[in-house]
């Protein structure tokens, strides 16, 4: 569905919690808790169809964890979602793969010691082969091989990453990990695609593309919502920003009125009061751009959550 | 010095039943750690319950022996089951701490006293192998001196053994090549990223958990049948570390790694083995250094020491990729 047919947003109110004329994912009191801390507080949050949304908001606002339990990553202590209308709650993390919902890691999950074809391989879904029985006898499952390599074959070339199909993903950069991580995510045929931080750690000669390829899934009919530190990128690519700030929604909008709403201005510095006062930014949007992919940022249990 | 000796025993341990029995369990520890990175430090219970199910079904409860081979097989199944359901959903490591607690509860199990009247005990079991030799179609031995003397018990073993040895290497070979050996290669690098692809990463598991201890259960009846007797001390955590030794200098994940780590560390063993007690007979070594019975550790040492160059200068094992091993390091 091309952006021009989607309801406009432009009657959507300015605020948390905010109805979509067609939201895709609908989340109600989700609430995560890790001891005493609570690191997602959502009262209601919707994402509209078939356009780029922005999850943005300072480091350990629990952008990360609301992903994680979206995506069935992890489980929440209070709190139901609905994804396409299906109740998602309690649905484990490769059923909401399959039921069309896709996420990308904030620390890149290339497979290493796999091609960058058998990356690419893996992700598509209702692989014949990859039943114990029928994989013994590959006449069941050749055709389908050939099917889904020339898929990615094509997802490869757009990500310009076909000169590199017989290398180990291990031996990609950094950026080109992102890139194919993307591509990956594809072969799953999504109607929604999450992205963590897709931009962080990126040679700025690849944000081009990168941007360029996330605004190609929305040409696609996808359903983008992404996490992301440079608000000029957020401003490039993105038709919604959902900001949140200590694990709650805590403003809506467009990217201009959003980064114009002292409640933004007021997240971003407050965080950085807490956490690092001596890295104080000047500005908030320029706090935002800066913040990097830290280890630290990284919740100790994202890998094995 | 008997070199005849030291080439026959040396010769037979390349193509013996030992050989067999660990390229088997190598085999199986292959699908389970070199592709798929489960950590089973319990490969002996595997063995043990395929010998023991084998055994105890023909000798204690007068089974004919093909269902003495389908309890074993089952009884590897379950232990998968046993082991992988609760755990796989967990972090790795506790699967390596289950399996190690029980595999060694299984072997003091079948030591134990309170069970002996069905186990044997300490003795084991044996008899139960007759209909095995009686499939025996060779009706004489084999004698190429100095390489081999064997009689036509060994040369069945031998030829059963590495039919299997050569079934279950084309079994992974089929699978490995598959999208379904895809998924497992791919769990072993990021199960989380496989989980977001749409795998159902815990079925996976299960299912290579249950391959890999069924081809070790082949190991278990090959030790079984080979000895003609079951003896619950020869499935410990020995048997286990050995395995792993052997693909690692063989090179995980790939397919004929196992057999080849298996021959070479068994011929490595015998061999040194034979060597050392030779020259300590001639006089060469004099035994103020070193006696006949102490040859047996000296070997191992010096088979330690051997594994620890190559993994200083052959990280891969000896079929390996170097640049793929590397990957791992970042
Ligand atoms: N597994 C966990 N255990 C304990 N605390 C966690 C865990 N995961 C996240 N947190 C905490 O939850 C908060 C939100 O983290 P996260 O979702 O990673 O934030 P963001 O992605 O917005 O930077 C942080 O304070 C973080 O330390
Ligand atoms: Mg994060």
């Amino acid at each position: 569905m091309p952006a021009e047919t989607l309801p406009s947003l432009a009657d959507v109110p300015r605020e948390p919690g905010a109805k979509k004329p067609d939201a895709i994912l609908v989340a109600d009191g989700v609430v995560r808790r890790f001891g005493g801390l609570t690191a997602v507080n959502v009262n209601h949050v919707e994402i509209p169809r078939g356009r780029i949304t922005a999850l943005i908001g300072p480091n350990g606002a629990g952008k990360t964890t609301f992903f994680n339990l979206l995506t069935g990553f992890d489980k929440p202590d209070e709190g139901t979602w609905t994804f396409n209308g299906k109740t998602l709650g309690g649905v484990p993390a490769h059923k909401v793969a399959r039921l069309g919902m896709v996420r990308t890691f904030q620390l890149t999950k290339a497979l290493n010691r796999l091609t960058v074809m058998d990356n690419m391989l893996l992700g598509a879904t209702g692989q014949k082969g990859e039943n114990f029985f029928r994989a013994l006898i590959p006449a069941t499952w050749r055709a389908q091989e050939r099917e889904i390599t020339e898929r990615a074959e094509e997802l490869l070339v757009r990500f310009k990453l076909d000169a590199k199909r017989n290398d180990f993903a291990g031996s990609l950069s950094g950026g080109q990990r992102k890139l194919l991580e993307m591509a990956r995510a594809l072969m799953v045929r999504p109607d929604m695609v999450m992205l963590d931080e897709p931009m962080a750690g990126v040679n700025p000669a690849l944000t081009q593309s990168l941007l360029g390829h996330v605004k190609a899934l929305r040409e696609d009919g996808m359903t983008v919502l992404f996490v992301e530190h440079d608000m000029d990128m957020v401003r490039d690519i993105s038709d919604w920003v959902i900001v949140m700030g200590q694990g709650s929604v805590l403003a809506e909008g467009t990217p201009d009125e959003v980064m114009a709403d002292p409640r933004v201005i007021d997240a971003y510095l407050g965080a950085h009061h807490d956490d690092e006062p001596s890295e104080e930014p000047p500005a908030p949007v320029a706090a935002a751009a800066d913040a990097p992919e830290t280890a630290a940022e990284k919740p100790a249990g994202e890998e094995k959550a | 010095m008997d070199w005849n000796l030291i080439i026959q025993v040396s010769f037979e341990s390349i193509i013996g039943s030992t050989a067999i029995i660990y390229a088997l369990a190598a085999i199986g520890l292959n699908v389970h750690f070199g592709y798929t990175g489960l950590l089973n430090f319990g490969q002996s219970a595997f063995l043990g319950v395929a010998a023991y199910g084998l055994a105890m079904s023909v000798t204690t409860f007068g089974l004919p022996f093909w269902v003495g081979i389908g309890v074993g097989l089952l009884g590897a199944v379950v232990l998968a089951l046993l082991l992988g359901v609760p755990t796989l959903r967990l972090r790795a490591d506790y699967l390596a701490i289950v399996t190690i607690a029980a595999a060694e509860i299984i072997r003091l199990l079948f030591r134990s006293v309170s069970l002996s009247e069905w186990t044997g005990g300490s003795d084991g079991l044996q008899r139960f192998s007759d209909d095995f030799y009686a499939m025996n179609p060779y009706s004489q031995g084999i004698k190429i001196l100095p390489l081999i003397d064997m009689d036509s018990r060994d040369l069945w073993v031998l030829t059963v053994g590495w039919i299997l040895v050569a079934l279950a290497c084309l079994i992974v070979w089929l699978l490995m090549r598959s999208p379904w050996g895809r998924v497992l290669k791919a769990i072993r690098e990021d199960e989380d990223a496989v989980r977001s692809l749409g795998k159902n990463v815990f079925s996976y598991k299960i299912q290579a958990l249950i391959l890999g201890g069924v081809l070790g259960s082949l190991g278990g009846f090959m030790f079984a049948l080979s000895r003609a007797a079951v003896q619950p001390d020869t499935y410990g955590t020995e048997l286990t570390f050995f395995a792993y030794t052997i693909l690692i200098l063989g090179g995980a994940a790939r397919v004929f790694g196992p057999v080849v780590g298996a021959v070479i560390f068994w011929f490595l063993i015998v061999f040194i083995d034979a060597l050392l007690i030779e020259l300590i007979k001639v006089g060469a070594i004099p035994t103020a250094i070193m006696d006949p019975n102490q040859a047996g550790s000296v070997r191992y040492i010096l088979v330690g020491v051997g594994l620890m160059c190559l993994l200083i200068f052959r990280p891969q094992g000896i079929f390996g990729d170097k640049k793929e091993v590397m990957l791992d390091a970042r």
